[in-house]
């Protein structure tokens, strides 16, 4: 290291991303499954009876926030998920989560509420496939069916072992996972052995 | 003899004559077809015997044709696909299945044990209870020997190498069995748009009439379940799954099944399918068609090889096209068994029917004798010839009462099966497993569901309900489904019941045992109501006589009911003969209770997909690839692996532990902190809160800066610790244990919401979204220095405070606090940048020697310097002033959670156990962690005790072994010498010293 250098040390540094999913084997048949790795996630946490707590949110993301709960709002860039009554989660592109954290924290000054990175505790695993419903059936005890489990329907709910947000994307069918970063690779192999049954090779 | 299946009836049946496979059966080579089971392919072939029985090792054959079978069981397959208990009646046949008698040694003809069958009168029932109680000492030898004389089959040695899966599913009705009523209550509910699952226990679906010819709507009944099962499959609301039974009903319709998905395959055949799949079922509805098993009567021998269920007679014959033997004694109290008579002899055997009824009157009797069927009235059979094969029956006539027979009246009969029947007994095993009631019903001799529980609303249908009659099984079922849809929410049409021909039946005869020549239970002759089990009648009227005449003790005492079958064929038998004997209805003595499983099922069913690396997630940090490269050793923290020491080759853990806690106090060592808890508060009630939950004072922090606090609980005792840091105005950042993390956060959320709601605070869990290395000793801000631009001189960034930078060019936040008392930073960065971050600082602290470390050296160093750590040096029964920690708690605050506590007269008292040091007399010892320091030694307990040792280890840095130990009134006992007692027996010797082992004043941190 040259600290004669008057280049800040910062920049002699090339950051690289790992993700504990990036090795792993993919399911041969079924399903179809990869990391959304270029999510930002923002956990929110308000009072979504104060009208002013909406509006700042609202008007910042162009999207309402989901009071029904198990439901999430969408537009193309972001997404908010219902958490809980005073809980969110928010998705935005990642190169643009400390720009719209910043921008939302500063919109909801002097508002009771907490903005918190979680860009990294949790990884989003995209689940799509005619036979996803089935492989989330041997792992999830809540009810998956089509005509209860529909695109804009989300749940915290139990993979096996780990707790995780499932939601429904679209009616392909497409899923996506959110577990903990300590759990990704669980939720992965235990979904890649799910789908043995239908490697017909 | 040759095996040629002699017993196979030229046409008819549901096996397919093309598709012919072979099999052995104790190494014999035989053949059978596909739709066979074992069972019927071994009566195809004339096999009589198939097992010893469980206590007396009397020769057994096959008795029934399915789920009830108590004999029939065999050891499957070889090596790891081995399985013991198979019931052969169930068991499908594939091209080379390898089946074994069990329960025999050395072989099924000769059986040594069975001298316990001749010894029987000196094994009566509750023998082992009464026999072997004395010496206590002895019963591990006895267990050996009662194991090995009274087994059953053997476990497989070998991993299992099929694959399991479990299943969850919903679903507005389930159908429990696809027989007659089940596939109508499918029709009416599948039409009516409902979600439905069809389950049922057999390879194709029509339950009964796969066996019995009958007739709906003037076609062949099967052609009806054909089209209503093509029906069914065309919704796709209904899902069918056949080969799948329930094994168990629990709460709020939770029902649990189990499909074999592939044990009808030669084993290793099935691809990539799973062998069986466990359904966890969740249910709005559930309907019960179960149907009804047979029962036979209970006659001297009636377990001869040959003596069979007369319903499952009919099924041989009928179903799989075997006539089990060209002549056919059929011994009955009702018209049911006739049909086996009639259709016997359609086939060309020779049939007697003996009824223990004096007049039978009815359709049934007259076709029997125009079949010229001879019908012995008011008669039974007293005796069965033939041990392994029976040969004949004798038949007497009963006396008025049915109490005695008519010796005069003795007739022998030649025959080779005695088919027999005493009644149906509906399944009503999931119904009672539902909570629900029974009711007798004295006309069918057999419990019938009664009132359910709301919690787990259902209904039954068909013979399970007690309707044995082809029309009304319809007729329910098609109600059953009807209304269980619209309880869903699914209103369907109620269609008229298809119209089916079966003969009226006259009423049955109940008599629960056979009389013979001798008193039951006093002569050679064995009644047998128990088969699997081997209870007698005659152990029955003992347990009685002893007085455990209770249902429940009678259960225990003469293990009825508890054999693998649950007494399917034989319970209601016993409770049958107990009325008898205690003179009362049999209602009033009441059942036993159901319980799951329904039939057994296998532990890879149990495990499901939860074996090998799936049987428990292992959590991991994102440093965790760099650890598996380099020698991690991992210890089990929770669910985390975290690395308990890093191993150079053949390095021991001790030597490898010297090593790194020499290298945190004089150069670097570096651990991986990740998995710390990490709470991020915000709000502005945030300090209060802090304030509340640690006994220390927060409201004087200052952004940037960092404190630790001991956190307690109501009684005032240590229930987590960890430094907090001030992020900004009402920002905090929270650690915790690693034990700790979800624990802690629970406890916030539960204070918050339950006491404290108007309190503006929101805490969030950050514990993953940070990935941790702390870098611990003398040359760590020189490391530091060299991947970042942050000032870290001692004034700009002061030991106990916060920095955010970039460090390796990744936005971080540094601590600079220290668990091991060494200049320490903790670096946290966004966990995907977490390995890049380990590996940088790898790299550039291999000049100063950086050494990584685990925790088992983390444990050492900061006992050096008398840290505790929550959960080892505390048990929930510690104070801060017992850890010699009082200066941490607020004398000033109003309130936080545990002062209350802190003045109890208990709490507060003096000489409580105080944490201190121990120093081994000798310092190349290390005292072992939990020796308990005793007033006074004795040679053996009780010794009154002062404490016991908490932690201890050889400390590289303090030159000796050290350790830290809660001892009664420990801060007054500086300098004495105490005593250990180990063990092993061993007395170890210390002295009492402070917790502080290693630079006292803390300049080192502060550095």
């Amino acid at each position: 290291m040259t600290k004669m250098e008057l280049a800040p040390v910062a920049e002699s540094f090339e950051p690289i991303r790992h993700s504990p999913l990036s090795d792993l084997a993919a399911p041969r048949a079924g399903v179809e499954m990869r990391e959304r790795a270029d999510v930002g996630k923002i956990n929110l946490r308000g009072d979504a009876n104060d009208p002013s707590f909406r509006s700042a949110v609202e008007t910042e993301l162009g999207l309402e926030i989901p009071v029904t709960p198990n439901t999430f709002a969408t537009n193309d860039k972001r997404t908010i998920y219902w958490l809980g009554p005073d809980e969110w989660l928010m998705h935005c592109p990642l190169d643009d989560r400390r720009d719209t954290q910043a921008r939302l924290r500063q919109s909801l000054t002097g508002i009771h509420c907490a903005l918190t990175n979680v860009s990294d505790y949790y990884l989003v695993i995209r689940l799509t496939g005619d036979k996803a419903r089935d492989v989330l059936s041997k792992a999830i005890p809540f009810d998956v069916h089509r005509n209860v489990f529909t695109a804009g329907a989300c749940a915290q709910t139990r993979f096996s072992h780990a707790g995780i947000l499932l939601s429904a994307v679209d009616e392909a069918p497409t899923f996506d996972i959110q577990v903990r970063w300590s759990f990704a690779e669980y939720v992965w192999k235990f979904l890649v052995e799910s789908t043995r049954e239908y490697d017909e090779s | 003899m040759a095996r040629y299946q002699q017993n196979r009836l030229p046409t008819g049946g549901r096996i397919d004559r093309g598709r012919r496979m072979s099999f052995t059966f104790d190494g014999e080579e035989m053949h059978g077809y596909a739709g066979d089971t074992l069972a019927s392919a071994l009566l195809a072939n004339d096999v009589r015997m198939v097992g010893r029985s469980f206590k007396y090792h009397r020769p057994r054959g096959i008795f029934s044709a399915g789920a009830e079978e108590p004999n029939a069981l065999v050891q499957l397959g070889e090596g790891a696909y081995s399985e013991p208990n198979m019931k052969a009646t169930q068991v499908e046949l594939y091209e080379g299945l390898k089946s074994e008698s069990q329960n025999r040694w050395p072989n099924l003809r000769f059986d040594i044990a069975s001298i316990n069958s001749a010894a029987s009168r000196l094994i009566p029932a509750g023998f082992y209870y009464k026999t072997f109680m004395w010496p206590a000492s002895m019963w591990m030898t006895y267990e050996k020997w009662i194991r090995k004389s009274a087994g059953l089959g053997k476990a497989p040695t070998h991993a299992d190498p099929d694959r399991y899966e479990h299943r969850y599913a919903h679903c507005d009705v389930l159908i429990v069995g696809a027989g007659p009523a089940g596939l109508a209550a499918a029709l009416t509910a599948g039409r009516s748009g409902a979600r439905v699952i069809v389950v049922d226990e057999q390879s194709e679906f029509g339950g009964t009439l796969l066996s019995h010819p009958a007739e709906i709507d003037e076609i062949p009944a099967m052609e009806w379940v054909g089209a209503v099962t093509a029906e069914l499959r065309g919704l796709d609301n209904v899902t069918l799954l056949s080969r799948t039974t329930v094994i168990g009903y629990y709460d709020y319709n939770y029902l649990v099944a189990l499909e074999r998905v592939t044990d009808h395959l030669p084993p290793g055949t099935g691809g990539s399918l799973p062998r069986q799949r466990l359904w966890k079922i969740r249910a709005t509805r559930v309907v019960l068609a179960t149907g009804a098993i047979e029962r036979g009567l209970v006659f001297a021998d009636n377990d001869r090889p040959g003596v069979m269920q007369a319903g499952a007679v009919r099924s041989y014959i009928n179903r799989y096209s075997v006539l089990p033997a060209s002549n056919i004694v059929v011994f009955t109290n009702n018209d049911s068994a006739y049909r086996t008579a009639i259709d016997a002899s359609a086939n060309g055997s020779t049939v007697t029917v003996v009824d223990i009824r004096s007049s039978p009157r009815g359709e049934l009797i007259d076709k029997a004798e125009q079949a010229n069927i001879m019908v012995f009235r008011g008669s039974a059979v007293t005796a069965v010839q033939g041990r392994t094969r029976i040969r004949g029956v004798e038949i007497m006539r009963l006396n008025a009462a049915g109490h005695g027979v008519i010796r005069s009246s003795t007739t022998k009969v030649d025959c080779a099966i005695v088919a027999t029947s005493g009644g149906w007994t509906p399944t009503i095993h999931l119904h009672s497993q539902a909570g629900s009631k029974l009711i007798y019903d004295e006309s069918i001799a057999g419990y019938v569901p009664g009132d359910g529980v709301n919690i787990n609303p259902h209904r039954s249908a068909g013979a399970c309900n007690g309707s044995f009659d082809l029309g009304k099984c319809l007729q329910e079922g098609l109600r059953a489904g009807h209304a269980a849809a619209s309880d869903a929410g699914h209103e369907g049409e109620m269609p008229i019941a298809p119209r089916a021909s079966m003969e009226v039946e006259g009423p049955m005869r109940v008599l629960w045992t056979i009389p013979c020549k001798h008193p039951v239970g006093r002569g050679p002759k064995k009644h047998f109501h128990e088969l699997q089990n081997d209870s007698t009648v005659g152990d029955i009227h003992l347990a009685v006589r002893e007085g455990f005449s209770s249902v429940e003790h009678l259960k225990r005492y003469t293990t009825t009911g508890m054999a693998t079958d649950q007494g399917k064929t034989s319970n209601l038998i016993a409770l049958g003969v107990l009325s008898g004997l205690r003179r009362e209805p049999v209602q009033s003595t009441g059942v036993t209770t159901f319980r799951p499983p329904y039939t057994p099922l296998t532990f890879g069913a149990v495990v499901g997909q939860n074996r090998r690396e799936l049987f428990l997630q292992e959590r991991k940090t994102a440093m965790h690839p760099w650890h598996d490269r380099n020698g991690a050793v991992y210890e089990d923290v929770g669910d985390w692996k975290r690395p308990r020491y890093f191993s150079t080759g053949q390095e021991s853990m001790d030597r490898a532990v010297q090593r790194e806690c020499l290298a945190v106090r004089n150069s670097i060592g570096m651990m991986d902190a990740s998995t710390l808890g990490k709470i991020d508060i915000q709000g502005r009630d945030s300090a209060w809160l802090l304030d509340m939950m640690y006994t220390n004072a927060w409201s004087k922090l200052e952004t940037g800066r960092c404190r630790y606090g001991l956190m307690l609980n109501e009684h005032g005792m240590v229930f987590d610790d960890g430094v907090t840091t001030r992020i900004g105005e009402h920002h905090y950042h929270m650690t915790t244990t690693t034990g700790g993390a979800a624990r802690v956060l629970t406890w916030l959320e539960e204070w918050l919401q339950t006491e404290w709601p108007e309190k503006q605070v929101y805490c969030t869990s950050v514990t993953e979204q940070w990935a941790v290395a702390a870098i611990n000793g003398p040359a760590a801000r020189d490391l530091l220095s060299e991947l970042t631009d942050m000032p870290l001189d001692a004034e700009s960034f002061p030991f106990m405070s916060m920095r955010e930078g970039r460090v390796a060019g990744v936005p971080a936040r540094v601590f600079r606090i220290s668990f091991s008392g060494e200049l320490s930073y903790e670096i946290n960065v966004p966990a995907h940048h977490g390995l890049y971050l380990w590996e940088q600082l790898v790299e550039h602290g291999a000049r100063y020697d950086l050494c990584p470390y685990g925790t088992e050296s983390m444990h050492v160093l900061r006992a050096e310097k008398g840290f505790i750590i929550v959960g080892q040096d505390t048990d929930g029964a510690v104070t801060p002033d017992d850890l010699g920690m009082d200066w941490i708690v607020s004398k000033k605050k109003q309130d936080f959670i545990g002062r209350r506590s802190l003045s109890r007269s208990d709490t507060a008292r003096a000489g409580r156990k105080q944490l201190v040091g121990l120093l081994a007399e000798d310092p190349k010892q290390v005292l072992p962690e939990g020796a308990h320091i005793v007033a006074e030694v004795r040679d053996k307990p009780p010794m009154p005790m002062l404490g016991h040792v908490t932690s201890s280890y050889m400390s590289p840095n303090v030159g000796r072994s050290i350790a830290l130990a809660l001892l009664e009134d420990g801060r007054n006992r500086m300098g004495e010498q105490v005593s250990l007692k180990l063990m092993d027996g061993r007395v170890m010797r210390a002295t009492v010293v402070d917790p502080v082992f290693y630079d006292k004043d803390g300049a080192r941190a502060r550095g």
